[in-house]
C-alpha cells in the first residue's frame, strides 16, 4: 500500500505553490514588521517567529489532511456546518471587541477567527448539498436553497461587524455559475456595479448641451443596449435586437441632437421613456409569444433603471459614513488624505517607490516606518512593492494566479462533483482574496479589510487558508488513488 | 466515467477573469513602480527627515588683521504644533517677552501654509528667531514646562566698532526672490544683504551640512539613513581679510561727521581700497538680531539716505579733477603739447560765450594751467578737439574719441568694485547730443571740459583717477577684499588696465598736479616730508558749490591715492584739500602730528547745514 498513501498523491505543483507562497509572505512580514537593523526573525516575541509558529502548525495541519479519510469531509459537513453556525451566533457574545469588530475568541495565549474557518466549512457542504446527484442550479428554487446556505454565514459575519470577511461568502457564486446557476444573474450582478460606479462616479458632471448628468445619460444608454442584447442572447433569430438597438441609439441621438442645437434640455426623460417604451414592447411579445424570457428582460430594464436612482439614495443614506467616505473616494470623487484616503495613497507611495527591482529586503522606508498602516496584515502587499520592486510583487500575483488556475484544473479534472463544487469553491475564494486585498493595496478596490492568503500576518488565516488547499488536495489524491 | 457536463465551456469564463484580474493588476503595478516618479519622490520626503547643520559663517578681518566681523551664538525658539498642548501660554509669553496677542499670531502665521510653506506639525518650525542672550537663559530654565517647544542654535554677527557699515554690510532672512535664483537657500536661512557679506557670501557662507534621518510616521526618529553614507558635515565659512585699514576708515568717518560726502582711498600698486567712507552712515550693530528689520526701516526712510553708499552710489560732477583726464587726452590726441599755451581774460570767451575764471597770468601753458585750475586753457583744449577736422572726419567722430579716452580711464561705466550697488556715473558721447539737444557744437557742450554739465562720476572713479596718474597710465580695478581664507583672488583684480594715454604725457599731468600743491589751488595738501600731488574740484550745482580734491603721494612710488566729495562744502580748498591731506597723512605717518589732529577735530566739528537744500 505504499503507494496507495494518499500524502504521496497530493498534487506537487499546488504544494510547492503553497510552500513557496508562505515563504514570501513569512519574508515580508519580517520586513514589514521589523524596524531597520534588526535580525532578529526568529524569537518568539517577534511577529515573524509567531509568524513561523503559525506555519509550523500549518504545515502539521496540511499533514494531518492528508492522511484522515477523504469520506469524513462528507459525513461531517452537516454537522460541522451546524456547529460553525452555533460558533458564529455565539462568537459576537464571547468575543471582546477589536477595532469595532467581535469576531475573534479569546483562546489563552492565542486568538482565533471563526469566520476564517467557516469558509471551508461552507464549501464543505454547499458541495455535498450542491454535489447531490440531479441538484439543478438552472432551477430557481434550488438556486435559493444552495445560495441560502451560503448566505447563513455571510449575514452572521456581517452581524460581527466584518463585513470584509462576510462579502468572501460572494465568491461562491462564481462556483455557482461553474455549476450551472443562469449566466444572467452574473451578467446582471456585472451590469449593477457599472450602473453604480459611473452612475454614482459622474452624477454632477453635465453633459454638455443639455441639463442631464453623464453619469445618468450613460447609464441609461447603456441599458437600453443591455436590454436590446438580451433579447439577442435569449429570443435567438428574432428581428427585437436589430429593432431595439437602432430605436434606442436613434432616439437618444435625436434627443441629444436637438437639446444641443435647438433647445437645451435634460435628454434622460427621452431615455427614460424609451426604456418604457421597451418594457411596453417585450410585455407586448411576451403576452403574444407566451414566452417568460420577454418578462424577465423586461424585469432586468425595469430593475436597472430603479437601480440608477436607488444607488445614489442608498449610498447617501443607507450606507455608514465611513462606507460612503471609502467609496467616493475610490470613484475619485473625494479627496481624502487624512481620513480613508490615507491609507491607500501611503500604500501607493510605498508601492511605487519600490521601482523595478525594489529597494531591497529589509530596506523599504515606507513601510519600516510605518507610514502604510496594518502594514503586516491587510496592507502586506505594500512591504512587497516596496522592497522587492515590480519583479517581486508581480511575481507574486502570478504565484497566486497559477495557483487559483491549478485549481480550477485540478476541480476540473474530479470526477466526483463534490471534488469539482469543493475545488472551484477554493479556486474562488482564494481569486476573491487576491482581487480585493491586492486591488485595495494598490487603489482599485474599495478598502475592505480581509488579508491576503498565506502573507498577513496571523494564524487563523494561514490555518483557514490551509484546510481549503489540503481538504482539496486530499479529496483529488483519493480520487487519483480510485482512477488508478 | 467522466460524463459530459453541460456547463463545462464555463471554466475558460472563470479563468479568463481571474487571468484579467491579474493581468489588470500587473499593469497598475507597471503604472505605479516604473511610469511614475511622483510616489517615490513622495515616499523619500515621507520617510527622511533632513537635519542642517549650519557652518559658521566666514570672520572679517581688516587688512592689519584686525577683527571686525564675528559670530556668536544666538538662539532660535523652534515649535512643535503636534506636540504644543496644554502648556502655560502666559509664563511663555512673559518669560521670553512677547504678549498673549503675538503668540496667538504667531502660531497661526506658522500654521498658515502661503506664509509658511514648509509646515508641518511634526517638526519643529521657527517660532521666533534671534533671543537675546537674557531672555534665553530664562527660556532655558522653564523649558522643560514648556512642551512642544525646542531650542536651535544658530550664529549671529558681531561688529567690534562701529566703522564701515556699507564696505561691511549685513546679513538677513533670504527672501522668497533669493530662494528662488540659488537653492541652497531655505525659508529662515541668513544671506548678506549689503557690502562685503553681499558681494562675497558664496565665499562666506560656507557650505550647510547634512543629516539624513529616517523618521517614522510619529515623526520619531529611528537612525540614520543608509548609516550616514549621505550625511555631510558642514564647512565653515571662508574668512575675508579686507584691504581696509581700520584706523584710516575710522578717521575718514570721522572727517565726513555733520557733512555729507564720500571720502575713497586706494593703494595705486595693488588698487585695493584703503578706507571708503560715505556719510552719513549708520551703526552696522544695529542691523543685528531681531530688530533689524525695524532698524532697517528708519534708516531707509531717513531723509539723507544713510544706508547709500555714496562713495560708489553718489553720481557728482567730477568738477575740476576732471581737468586732468582733458590734459591726458588733449596730449595724447595732439591737439596741445605742454607747452601750447592759451589766452585767459578772467575766462573762456567766444562767440558771445562766456565761462569764467579766476585771475591769474595770462597765457598760460598746460603745468600752470593745471596748477591754478584755468577753466579756459581746458575750455580751449576741448574746442579744438571737436572742431580739428584734420583728425576727425566729424564732430561726432572727435566726440566718440573723447568718450573713449574716458572709458579707458574708467569713467562712464561700472569700474567692477567688489561691493554690490556701484553706479556707473555719466559720460555723455555723440548720440546723446543728437537725441538730447538736435543741434550742437563745441560751444554747448563745452562745459563738460571742466567736468560740468552731463558728466558725473563717483567717488570711486575720481580716486580711481588719481591712482592711475600716480601709476603713469595704469590702474588694478579697485576692490575691497585683500585676501580669501584658503583661495586667491579674482583675477579681475589681478590685471592692469592701461588707459589709452602714454605713460610720458601722464609724467606731464603728475607735474601739474604737484603744481597746484607747490604754488596752485591744493597748497594745504602739503605734508611735510613727503611730495604730494593733488588737484582741488569745485563743482557748481543747484546749491551750494561741491567741494572735491584728489590726489596722492609721494609723487614717486605713490603709496596712496586720495578722493574727497564733501556736498555744498564750498571751494575744493574748504573741505576736500584739508580732508584729503588728514587721510595721505595718517596713512603715510600711521598716525597723525599735533597740528593735524587739532586740524581734524575742528573738521570733524564743522557741519555742514543742509536744511535749505532740496535733495
Amino acid at each position: 500500500m505504499r503507494l496507495g498513501n494518499p500524502a504521496f498523491k497530493a498534487d506537487w505543483v499546488v504544494v510547492t505553490l503553497y510552500l513557496l507562497l508562505m515563504l514570501a509572505g513569512w519574508v515580508s512580514i519580517c520586513g514589514a514588521s521589523h524596524e531597520i537593523g534588526d535580525t532578529d526573525f526568529f524569537s518568539w516575541g517577534t511577529r515573524s517567529g509567531k509568524q513561523l509558529v503559525w506555519i509550523g502548525c500549518s504545515l502539521g495541519l496540511a499533514g494531518f489532511l492528508m492522511m484522515i479519510d477523504e469520506k469524513y469531509f462528507d459525513t461531517l459537513s452537516v454537522l460541522l456546518y451546524v456547529a460553525m453556525l452555533l460558533l458564529l451566533i455565539l462568537t459576537p457574545f464571547l468575543a471582546k471587541e477589536i477595532k469595532g469588530s467581535r469576531s475573534w475568541i479569546s483562546l489563552g495565549a492565542v486568538s482565533i477567527q471563526p469566520a476564517e474557518f467557516a469558509k471551508c466549512v461552507t464549501a464543505l457542504i454547499v458541495a455535498k448539498v450542491v454535489g447531490q446527484y440531479g441538484f439543478t442550479l438552472s432551477n430557481p428554487q434550488r438556486l435559493l436553497k444552495a445560495a441560502a446556505l451560503v448566505l447563513l454565514p455571510m449575514g452572521l459575519i456581517v452581524l460581527q461587524k466584518e463585513t470584509g470577511s462576510a462579502l468572501v461568502y460572494l465568491s461562491f457564486f462564481l462556483m455557482f455559475y461553474r455549476e450551472g446557476m443562469p449566466g444572467s444573474i452574473l451578467f446582471t450582478a456585472v451590469a449593477a456595479v457599472i450602473y453604480f460606479v459611473v452612475g454614482i462616479r459622474y452624477a454632477e458632471q453635465p453633459l454638455p448641451g443639455t441639463y442631464s448628468s453623464v453619469g445618468q445619460f450613460v447609464v441609461l444608454l447603456l441599458i437600453s443596449i443591455f436590454t436590446a442584447a438580451l433579447t439577442k442572447v435569449y429570443c435567438p433569430r428574432t428581428p427585437h435586437f436589430r429593432r431595439l438597438l437602432t430605436g434606442g441609439l436613434l432616439s437618444t441621438a435625436i434627443a441629444y441632437a436637438f437639446s444641443a442645437l435647438i433647445l437645451p434640455f435634460d435628454i434622460a426623460w427621452v431615455q427614460i421613456l424609451w426604456i418604457a417604451f421597451l418594457v411596453g414592447y417585450l410585455v407586448w411579445y411576451g403576452l403574444g409569444d407566451r414566452l417568460r424570457q420577454y418578462y424577465v428582460i423586461a424585469i432586468f430594464a425595469l430593475g436597472s433603471t430603479a437601480f440608477l436612482y436607488t444607488s445614489d439614495y442608498a449610498l447617501n443614506n443607507v450606507l455608514e459614513p465611513h462606507q460612503t467616505t471609502r467609496i467616493r473616494v475610490l470613484l475619485g470623487i473625494e479627496e481624502d488624505m487624512i481620513g480613508a484616503g490615507y491609507n491607500v495613497n501611503q500604500s501607493k507611495i510605498a508601492i511605487g517607490s519600490g521601482g523595478l527591482e525594489g529597494k531591497g529586503f529589509m530596506n523599504g522606508t515606507q513601510t519600516k516606518l510605518k507610514y502604510v498602516p496594518e502594514q503586516d496584515t491587510d496592507f502586506i502587499f505594500c512591504t512587497v512593492g516596496e522592497e522587492q520592486g515590480f519583479i517581486g510583487s508581480s511575481a507574486v500575483l502570478l504565484l497566486f494566479l497559477t495557483l487559483i488556475l491549478r485549481l480550477f484544473t485540478l476541480a476540473e479534472r474530479q470526477s466526483s462533483r463534490f471534488g469539482r463544487i469543493y475545488g472551484y469553491s477554493v479556486g474562488s475564494i482564494l481569486l476573491f482574496h487576491v482581487f480585493i486585498n491586492i486591488g485595495m493595496v494598490i487603489g482599485l478596490t474599495p478598502v475592505i479589510g480581509i488579508p491576503l492568503p498565506f502573507f498577513s500576518y496571523g494564524g487563523s488565516s494561514l490555518w483557514g487558508f490551509t484546510l481549503l488547499i489540503f481538504i482539496f488536495l486530499r479529496i483529488d489524491a483519493g480520487d487519483k488513488l480510485r482512477r488508478r | 466515467m467522466e460524463q459530459k457536463n453541460p456547463f463545462s465551456n464555463r471554466r475558460l469564463v472563470i479563468s479568463g477573469v481571474a487571468i484579467a484580474i491579474i493581468a489588470i493588476y500587473i499593469i497598475r503595478l507597471l503604472s505605479l513602480q516604473l511610469l511614475s516618479d511622483d510616489y517615490k519622490r513622495n515616499a523619500d520626503s515621507n520617510a527622511f527627515r533632513r537635519d542642517v547643520l549650519y557652518p559658521s559663517r566666514g570672520l572679517i578681518f581688516d587688512r592689519n588683521g584686525e577683527l571686525l566681523v564675528f559670530n556668536e551664538p544666538s538662539y532660535n525658539i523652534m515649535v512643535t504644533m503636534n506636540e504644543q498642548i496644554g502648556i502655560d501660554t502666559l509664563d511663555f509669553c512673559k518669560t521670553i517677552g512677547i504678549t498673549p496677542e503675538f503668540y496667538t499670531r504667531r502660531c497661526a502665521d506658522i500654521k498658515d501654509r502661503s506664509k509658511n510653506p514648509g509646515y508641518s506639525r511634526f517638526t519643529p518650525q521657527v517660532f521666533m528667531t534671534q533671543i537675546p542672550p537674557e531672555e534665553f537663559s530664562l527660556f532655558r530654565e522653564k523649558l522643560f514646562r514648556f512642551r512642544g517647544f525646542s531650542i536651535e542654535k544658530r550664529a549671529a554677527r558681531h561688529y567690534s566698532s562701529g566703522i564701515a557699515a556699507h564696505i561691511l554690510g549685513d546679513v538677513g532672512e533670504v527672501n522668497p526672490d533669493d530662494i528662488k535664483e540659488d537653492d541652497y537657500y531655505h525659508s529662515g536661512d541668513y544671506i548678506g544683504k549689503l557690502g562685503v557679506e553681499r558681494s562675497y557670501e558664496k565665499q562666506l557662507r560656507g557650505e550647510k551640512g547634512l543629516r539624513i534621518l529616517l523618521r517614522d510616521v510619529h515623526g520619531r526618529i529611528k537612525g540614520h539613513y543608509a548609516d550616514g553614507e549621505y550625511d555631510r558635515d558642514p564647512v565653515p565659512g571662508k574668512n575675508l581679510t579686507l584691504s581696509i585699514d581700520a584706523h584710516l576708515q575710522e578717521l575718514a568717518e570721522r572727517l565726513l561727521e555733520g557733512k555729507l560726502g564720500a571720502i575713497v582711498a586706494i593703494e595705486p600698486t595693488t588698487g585695493q581700497i584703503l578706507c571708503m567712507a560715505s556719510s552719513p552712515t549708520y551703526d552696522p550693530r544695529v542691523l543685528v538680531g531681531r530688530e533689524r528689520s525695524n532698524a532697517h526701516k528708519a534708516l531707509s526712510k531717513d531723509p539723507m539716505k544713510p544706508l547709500l553708499n555714496r562713495a560708489i552710489m553718489g553720481m557728482y560732477p567730477p568738477g575740476s579733477t576732471f581737468k586732468i583726464t582733458q590734459a591726458l587726452l588733449g596730449l595724447q590726441e595732439g591737439i596741445i603739447t605742454p607747452e601750447t599755451s592759451f589766452p585767459c581774460s578772467r575766462g573762456f570767451n567766444y562767440k558771445g560765450m562766456h565761462l569764467g575764471c579766476h585771475g591769474h597770468g595770462s597765457p598760460i601753458p598746460l603745468v600752470p594751467a593745471i596748477g591754478t585750475s584755468c577753466n579756459a586753457y581746458f575750455c580751449w583744449n576741448l574746442y579744438r578737439m571737436l572742431s580739428d577736422r584734420q583728425h576727425y572726419k566729424s564732430q561726432a567722430e572727435a566726440m566718440t574719441r573723447w568718450k573713449d579716452h574716458l572709458v579707458s580711464m574708467g569713467y562712464g561705466y561700472r569700474l567692477g568694485v567688489d561691493l554690490p550697488g556701484e553706479k556707473r556715473g555719466m559720460i555723455p558721447n555723440a548720440d546723446y547730443y543728437t537725441k538730447h539737444l538736435h543741434e550742437w557744437g563745441p560751444l554747448s557742450v563745452i562745459s563738460i571740459s571742466i567736468g560740468q554739465g552731463e558728466v558725473t562720476a563717483t567717488p570711486l572713479q575720481i580716486c580711481n583717477l588719481a591712482a592711475t596718474v600716480a601709476n603713469r597710465g595704469y590702474y588694478y580695478i579697485p576692490h575691497v577684499v585683500k585676501n580669501i581664507q584658503g583661495s586667491s583672488l579674482d583675477t579681475l583684480y589681478t590685471r592692469k588696465h592701461y588707459t589709452m594715454v602714454d605713460k610720458k604725457w601722464y609724467d606731464v599731468a603728475v607735474q601739474g598736479m604737484r603744481r597746484a600743491v607747490t604754488g596752485g589751488t591744493c597748497r594745504g595738501a602739503n605734508i611735510p616730508g613727503y611730495e604730494v600731488c593733488g588737484k582741488t574740484g569745485t563743482a557748481q550745482n543747484r546749491g551750494h558749490d561741491h567741494s572735491a580734491f584728489m590726489g596722492f603721494a609721494p609723487m614717486e612710488q605713490p603709496k596712496i591715492a586720495v578722493a574727497v566729495y564733501v556736498e555744498n562744502g564750498g571751494f575744493g580748498a574748504t573741505f576736500g584739500v584739508p580732508i584729503g591731506k588728514l587721510i595721505m597723512e595718517q596713512y603715510l605717518n600711521g598716525k597723525l602730528s599735533g597740528g593735524s589732529e587739532a586740524q581734524a577735530r575742528s573738521l570733524q566739528s564743522r557741519h555742514i547745514n543742509y536744511g535749505g537744500y532740496e535733495r
